[in-house]
Formats: structure tokens, C-alpha cells, sequence
């Protein structure tokens, strides 16, 4: 394995590569012509001007706060459904046999069919957001639920059993570390979607969001302001992402992936 | 005495796919008893152990503990599994301390005496430790502190050295005679390993090759007490043991390899 200095030298090598193809191609003529021209492309520097104007005012800030909480809710809220389902449909096979089928239809539907339906329903605020990332993080967390109840261990299980666990105790101290731990490793996985469905929503229709930043500056033909958007999106996602490995090394310690990563 | 702690009566086991394990198997263990099952892998030892748990039921026949026929669950026994049991979201201490808990005692109580343990099976410093960070021998010695913490009457043991060096496993055989020689209690060791159940045991029990697996002899093991598992084989009554049940127990294996051949 490659040094972590190293590793982050040539990543950040791999930016400028770009950055620099991307100036070049925007801001310096070749033959008379540009390569990537101003009004399709911007420039790395007009973005970077853009950006700093942005975070020069407050509002910026208000659109971060509305994205990062629509998909917080989005997250905890589907989560919380995805853990309880998992849990009821691992423990009575009966309910998962009856229902197998209606939630692998409604888990097959494209989500972006159900934004303008959950507009009608809960507005252009933040809730039908909400409810879109929900369609996303609630499935995710649910197989996953679902199958760490399952696919317990049969032997640490019976284990437990000698050991004088009664069904409560069972339940609190097998069933439920094994559905979190399985949870925990699709965190990044739907804390992604999470946000997809918060950007996703406001793109389609909003009138705050970092959704809703770039999709103005697309119907202006503003490229610059549609770069900016995903630059700050980017950074956005990068935030969270470390945010929540962060957590994930907290929560599974016992596991063995976890400590050979770090 | 008489009804001992663990009484297997004719005893028959099958799968739900019809595969008939063991067949009218016959055991007493006594109090205080250490009695080695052995027999070629695969003949259903295992199996005879599960049902003296109370883990699989048998087909026919009838399990006694303490002369009562056994329903359900067998809560006197404690068991250490073939297979890594401990739960791996939790660290040594907590996995020894679980069982008090479950009976009700005080998580600080528990705690305390799950450090006892682990000191007592050689493991002072690694209360904190995951099993992903335990050796093959540390998770069988935090196993064995799981087990014993419970204090169970009776006490089951499913090869439990079997993945472990040669080394090992006999440094873990001396820790089981003194853990088992501080307070006796009826213990099945199962294991295919014969010096293993000469150096340890009061008897050992011979499985014959499945399927309808039988027992097929019963030794008595008149070695001095206390023992070192080490020392003793280097004993002529160890060697002259050894070679009389060894003769059985060949015809047996041979039997077992045909079968697959
Ligand atoms: N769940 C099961 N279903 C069917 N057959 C089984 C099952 N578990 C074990 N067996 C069979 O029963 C026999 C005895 O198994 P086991 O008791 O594990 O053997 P041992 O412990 O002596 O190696 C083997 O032939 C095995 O294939
Ligand atoms: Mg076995």
C-alpha cells in the first residue's frame, strides 16, 4: 500500500491536472480558438471569484442549513422506519412472506416519478424533500436490517441461549448489534441517497437548496453559477462523508474492516 | 450418584432430512466426572453433545439431568461450542460478564466478577479487547471464563481446542484439569484427538463411525490425579492405555475411510 502523504500529494496532483487542463482549455487561445468555450464551460477562476461572492453573503449558508437538514431528516426518519420494518418482517416470516412482493414493486419505482406527486401532497418546502429522500434511505436500511436479523449466527446465537439469554435479552444483545452493525455498514450508502433525494427534491422544485441554486442558474444559462453549485455540493458531500466514517469508526470498533482500515 | 449428572438412555437422533446421526446411545456421566467422548469426525459427536444440552431433541430415547428427563433447554449445563461463539460486538470483559447479566446481576457486579475470570484463565489485561483481537487460544480461554463464570453444574465442551497448535492445546489442557480439579463438576469433553482424553479424563468413550453412530467402548482412565496433561504421556500406563483403546479405535477409522472410499 501506497504512503498516506504520498497518496494525498497525487490526489491533490489529479486536481490541478484538471484544474489546469480546464484553465488552459477555457482561457488560452490555441490556434485562435478556445477549446472549452467561456459560455458552455466558465473558467476555473470565474468559478473560484463566484464561490468566494457566494460565502462574502449569508445566504449561502441558509441553503447549506436547508439542504443538510432535509437530508438529516430524511436519513433519521428512514432509518428509524427502515430499522423497524427490518426487524417485524425478519421476526414474523408470515408478514415478509405476505408482503415480499409490494416492496420489491415499490423499491423498483424510479423516485424521481414520486417528486412532483409528493410536491402536490406537502408543498415546496422542505417535507416533500423529506419525503423523497425517505423513499431512498428507507429501503436501503431495511434489506439491510432485514438480513442482519436473519443471518445472525446460529451459533453465537445458541450460544447465548446456554448462556441463559431470554428472548428480550436475546434480542437486545444478538438481534440488535448484528441489525446495527449491518445498518451501519450501508451508513455511507444512505446518508448518500439521503442527500440525493434533499438535492434531487429541490431541483425539481424549491425555493431554497443547493438543488435549488444550480437549477437557477441552469434556467439563466448561467454556467458559472451551475459550476459554483456543484463545487459547493461537492464540498458539501465531502464534509458529510467524512463526518459520518468518522462516526462509523466509533460504532464499530469490534469490527475487524474497521480497525485495518484506519 | 446413582441417576448421575447426565444420563443419556438409549438415545437416537435424526435430521429433518432423515439422516439418522446416532442410534441408541447410552451414557451415564457421574458427579464430578470427567468423561472424554472420541470417535472419528463426523460420527456425531456433536450431535450427542447438542442433545445433552437440550439444543436438538431426540427421535427416541431420553435425556436425564439429575435423574429428571430433560425439556427444552438444559439450564445446568454450560456450553463451549466447536465453532467461535463469543458475540464479536462485544469486548472479552462484556462477553464474560453476559451471562450474569442475563440472571440479573448489577452490570458493576457482573464487570467484577468477569475480571476474576479473565485473570483466572490468564487473560488480566485484555478485558478490553474484541474477539477479532483474541488469538484462536485467548477466545477459547475467554469462552471457557464465559462458560464457568455462570458456575453451571454440568459442563459441555465441543473439541474446544481442536483449531489450536499442539502447544497450545496442551497449555489449554493443564488450565482446564485446574479449573476442573478447584470445584468438580461433570464434565463431557468431546475431542478426535485420544492422548487429549487419556491426559485429561476419568473415561473415555468411544463413538463408532456414523451413520447410526454407536458407543462402542468405555475406558476407564485409572492415571494418578492430579495430573499434568504434559507429563503424564510420558508415563507407561499412558502408553499401555493408549495402545488398547488405539486398537479399537483404528478398526474404526478404517471403517469410516472405507465407507468414503
Ligand atoms: N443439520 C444437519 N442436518 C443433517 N445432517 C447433519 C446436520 N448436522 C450434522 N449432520 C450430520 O450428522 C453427522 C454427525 O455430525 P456431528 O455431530 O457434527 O459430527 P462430529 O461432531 O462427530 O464431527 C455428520 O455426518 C453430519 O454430516
Ligand atoms: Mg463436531
Amino acid at each position: 500500500m501506497i504512503a498516506r502523504p504520498q497518496l494525498i500529494a497525487l490526489q491533490i496532483l489529479v486536481a490541478f491536472a484538471l484544474i489546469g487542463i480546464w484553465y488552459v482549455g477555457s482561457s488560452v487561445p490555441i490556434f485562435g480558438t478556445y477549446f472549452l468555450p467561456k459560455f458552455f464551460f466558465s473558467t476555473p477562476q470565474d468559478v473560484f471569484m463566484r464561490i468566494v461572492k457566494m460565502f462574502s453573503g449569508t445566504t449561502i449558508w441558509k441553503h447549506i442549513g436547508i439542504t443538510l437538514t432535509e437530508t438529516m431528516l430524511a436519513f433519521v426518519i428512514g432509518s428509524l422506519g427502515g430499522v423497524v420494518f427490518g426487524f417485524w418482517f425478519a421476526r414474523k416470516p408470515l408478514v415478509a412472506a405476505v408482503f415480499e412482493p409490494y416492496i420489491k414493486m415499490a423499491n423498483a419505482l424510479p423516485r424521481v416519478v414520486l417528486a412532483p406527486i409528493f410536491m402536490l401532497w406537502l408543498g415546496l418546502g422542505i417535507w416533500s424533500k423529506v419525503a423523497l429522500g425517505f423513499t431512498l434511505v428507507f429501503f436501503i436500511v431495511f434489506f439491510n436490517v432485514y438480513q442482519g436479523v436473519k443471518e445472525v449466527s446460529p451459533v453465537v446465537l445458541a450460544n447465548a441461549r446456554m448462556l441463559g439469554l431470554n428472548e428480550r435479552q436475546l434480542f437486545r444483545h444478538v438481534y440488535w448489534p448484528s441489525a446495527l452493525s449491518w445498518m451501519f455498514s450501508s451508513l455511507h450508502t444512505s446518508v448518500g441517497f439521503a442527500l440525493v433525494g434533499a438535492v434531487v427534491g429541490e431541483y425539481l422544485g424549491a425555493a431554497a437548496g443547493l438543488g435549488y441554486l444550480i437549477h437557477e442558474a441552469e434556467g439563466v444559462f448561467d454556467v458559472t453559477g451551475v459550476f459554483a453549485g456543484m463545487v459547493i455540493l461537492a464540498a458539501f458531500v465531502l464534509v458529510v462523508d467524512a463526518v459520518v466514517t468518522q462516526i462509523e469508526k466509533r460504532l464499530l470498533v469490534w469490527r475487524p474492516e474497521a480497525t485495518q482500515k484506519s | 450418584m446413582a441417576a448421575g449428572a447426565v444420563a443419556l438412555d438409549r438415545v437416537t437422533i435424526a435430521y429433518p432430512n432423515g439422516y439418522e446421526a446416532v442410534t441408541a446411545a447410552d451414557l451415564v456421566v457421574g458427579e464430578g466426572e470427567f468423561v472424554s467422548l472420541v470417535g472419528p469426525t463426523g460420527c456425531g459427536k456433536s450431535t450427542l453433545l447438542n442433545a445433552a444440552a437440550g439444543l436438538i431433541a431426540p427421535a427416541s430415547g431420553e435425556v436425564r439431568i439429575f435423574g429428571a428427563p430433560l425439556q427444552g433447554l438444559n439450564r445446568q449445563a454450560g456450553y463451549l461450542f466447536q465453532q467461535d461463539a463469543l458475540m464479536p460486538w462485544k469486548n472479552a470483559a462484556d462477553n464474560v460478564a453476559i451471562g450474569l447479566e442475563a440472571a440479573g446481576v448489577p452490570r458493576a457486579d457482573a464487570l467484577a466478577r468477569a475480571q476474576d475470570w479473565l485473570t483466572r484463565v490468564g487473560l488480566k489485561n485484555f478485558g478490553d479487547r474484541y474477539p477479532h483481537q483474541l488469538s484462536g487460544g485467548q477466545k477459547k480461554r475467554v469462552a471457557m471464563a464465559q462458560m464457568l463464570i455462570r458456575d453451571p453444574k454440568i459442563l459441555l465442551m465441543d473439541e474446544p481446542f481442536g483449531p489450536l497448535d499442539a502447544q497450545t492445546r496442551q497449555i489449554m489442557g493443564n488450565l482446564l484439569l485446574d479449573l476442573w480439579a478447584a470445584d468438580r463438576k461433570a464434565l463431557i469433553f468431546v475431542t478426535h484427538d485420544l492422548e487429549e482424553a487419556i491426559a485429561l479424563s476419568d473415561r473415555v468413550v468411544i463413538m463408532s463411525s456414523g451413520p447410526k453412530a454407536r458407543i462402542i467402548g468405555d475406558h476407564r482412565i485409572d492415571l494418578p490425579r492430579p495430573r499434568n496433561a504434559l507429563d503424564i504421556r510420558l508415563d507407561t500406563r499412558f502408553h499401555n492405555i493408549q495402545q488398547s483403546i488405539w486398537a479399537q479405535l483404528r478398526a474404526e477409522v478404517i471403517k469410516a475411510y472405507g465407507d468414503v472410499a
